[in-house]
């Protein structure tokens, strides 16, 4: 039984599609996803690269629980997910720090949901702030951080609580370039300390090789599905700088590229349609 | 050229100049009696007033009266935010009483509250409680609409943010719902203080027998102008200060809020 459920996948998606009832009840209702089918290794780090608008987020909505998807299932460890995953932590792609609480009791909140006492929660929050590059900056409000910071703040916020799996949904987007490789960097590290999985969401291919073991590709929607899968062999531990201008790192630039590319533009042309 | 400059003198010429002109008020309303133009019979004079209010405090009467009127506004602010806050919550989570109580609770809140006031004195008496009464129909729906919106107005990604980190639905209710509410209900909380004044005076003034409302009717009632304006004055006086301790409070428990919204002050 324990073995079992030790070697079932991270994550499995199995034929989900999404539709959305149009937003004036009547007319059209909109398939964002059509038939999604993947999985995640326990202990694997896979990025999902698509056009804007091809239902990246809305997969990973469903990974989490927050969506029952129209048709298909999810199951995180074996288990299928109906209702909050348990398993997930999830970095969102749109704010969501408690504006009401300060940077140090935003990335406290996880633990004492989780029962431990106030003090104890800060306590052991101050660490991961510093562990983000935030020392001192614990009692801030997340209106008196910058984008960037408020992102790293939400990092924090997600890892202390240690989620089996990571969802992260374009968490460095908002990063200037070294801020940005840092945290990559930092990320890789603390995946390798205790190989957690991770689903990585993001627009830019480049992070999405340096970073993963596997790269899948999304079709421009409406009714996208995955049209493309990676394997990413690069030695690791990786410097997701260096790594940049391996002649191996290049190839595989390439190849996905020349099939993103296409749906880049197929799926600029449609949102500009719609 | 000068004209064209945007800003604002400093802090104390403001204030300086905000004194300028009470001052000029008193002094014009002062000349105009003083010389007739209108009769100290119907203006009252500035200086009658002041000393009125003056032997009021020294004498001690008007504490009373002052306390009544207090206790009251503070009994109607209480309740009423209480109640507001329950009702609030309760309807913003629960649909479907929402739907169904809609246009009841519109109807209550259109129509005029002073109209109750006698119904309230026939069911409660003359004592404080029929005020009470009166400034908790008047509370009740500024706290209940601040709340109902500010459940409603949590941002989706907020609430899935905390129901990721593990928050129960007691948690939700304490770390997420509450606050978004209580920043609402604090942001009406001029509102409601001021609202649970007017009804306690309403109260007062339409039938009682201890209050600054009722001691206003009671000057009226014999054309005491002075002190009728006095009363007012009195009136005003509290009304300010209690409105300098709400925006106290306000600062202390809405720090969190980015302080984009005019004020400027620190
Ligand atoms: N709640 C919803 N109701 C209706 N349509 C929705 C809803 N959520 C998403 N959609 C639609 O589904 C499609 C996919 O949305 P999604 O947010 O998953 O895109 P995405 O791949 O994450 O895009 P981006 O890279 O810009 O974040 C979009 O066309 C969007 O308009
Ligand atoms: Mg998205």
């Amino acid at each position: 039984m324990a073995e079992a459920a030790a070697a079932a996948p991270a994550l499995q998606l199995e034929g989900v599609t999404c539709t959305f009832p149009s937003p004036d009840g009547r007319g059209r209702s909109y398939t964002a996803v059509q038939g999604a089918s993947f999985t995640v290794a326990d202990g694997e780090f896979v990025s999902i690269v698509g056009p804007t608008g091809s239902g990246k987020s809305t997969m990973l909505n469903v990974a989490a629980g927050l969506l029952k998807p129209s048709e298909g299932r999810a199951l995180s460890f074996g288990q299928p997910v109906t209702g909050i995953n348990p398993k997930a932590g999830y970095m969102f792609q749109a704010e969501a720090l408690m504006p009401w609480k300060s940077a140090l009791d935003n990335v406290a909140a996880g633990l004492e949901f989780r029962g431990v006492s106030k003090a104890e929660a800060r306590e052991r929050a101050l660490p991961w702030l510093s562990r983000v590059g935030l020392e001192g900056f614990g009692d801030r409000f997340p209106h008196q951080l910058s984008g960037g910071m408020r992102k790293r703040v939400a990092l924090a916020q997600t890892l202390i609580v240690d989620p089996k799996i990571i969802l992260m949904d374009e968490p460095f987007s908002a990063l200037d370039v070294q801020t940005r490789q840092m945290m990559e960097n930092e990320l890789l590290d603390l995946w390798a300390a205790d190989r957690k999985s991770v689903v990585f969401i993001t627009h830019d291919l480049e992070e999405a090789i340096a970073m993963s073991d596997r790269v899948l590709v999304l079709s421009a929607g409406p009714g996208s599905r995955l049209i493309g899968e990676y394997r990413i062999d690069l030695d690791r531990p990786r410097d997701v700088a260096e790594i940049r201008m391996t002649p191996q790192f290049l190839a595989l630039h390439q190849e996905i590229w020349a099939q993103l590319r296409d749906e880049v533009l197929k799926g600029y042309a449609q949102t500009k349609l719609r | 050229m000068r004209s064209h400059a945007k800003r604002l003198p400093s802090r104390p010429v403001i204030l300086l100049l905000q004194l300028g002109v009470l001052i000029a008020f008193f002094l014009i309303w002062h000349l105009l009696t003083d010389t007739k133009i209108l009769s100290p019979f119907f203006f009252g004079t500035p200086g009658a007033v002041l000393a009125r209010t003056w032997a009021d405090f020294a004498s001690g009467v008007i504490w009373y009266h002052l306390g009544i009127t207090l206790l009251e506004t503070a009994l109607a602010f209480i309740i009423g935010t209480v109640a507001g806050i329950a009702f609030g919550f309760w309807f913003a989570r629960a649909p479907l009483v929402s739907v169904v109580f809609d246009p009841y609770i519109k109807a209550v809140n259109a129509l005029p509250r002073v109209v109750l006031a006698p119904i309230f004195a026939l069911w409660l008496g003359l004592g404080i409680w029929s005020k009470v009464a009166l400034g908790v129909t008047l509370v009740f729906f500024i706290v209940f609409f601040n709340v109902y919106q500010g459940v409603k107005e949590v941002s989706p990604v907020v609430l899935a943010n905390a129901r990721m980190l593990g928050a129960s639905s007691r948690d939700l209710f304490r770390h997420v719902y509450l606050p978004s509410a209580l920043s609402w209900v604090f942001s009406s909380l001029h509102t409601a203080v001021g609202f649970a004044m007017v009804g306690a005076v309403v109260g007062e003034y339409l039938g009682s027998a201890a209050g600054l409302g009722y001691r206003i009717h009671q000057a009226e009632g014999v054309f005491d102008t002075v002190g009728v304006f006095s009363g007012m004055l009195v009136l005003t006086i509290f009304v300010v200060l209690i409105d300098a301790a709400v925006t106290m409070i306000e600062k202390r428990l809405l720090h969190w809020r980015p302080q984009d919204t005019g004020g400027g002050q620190h």
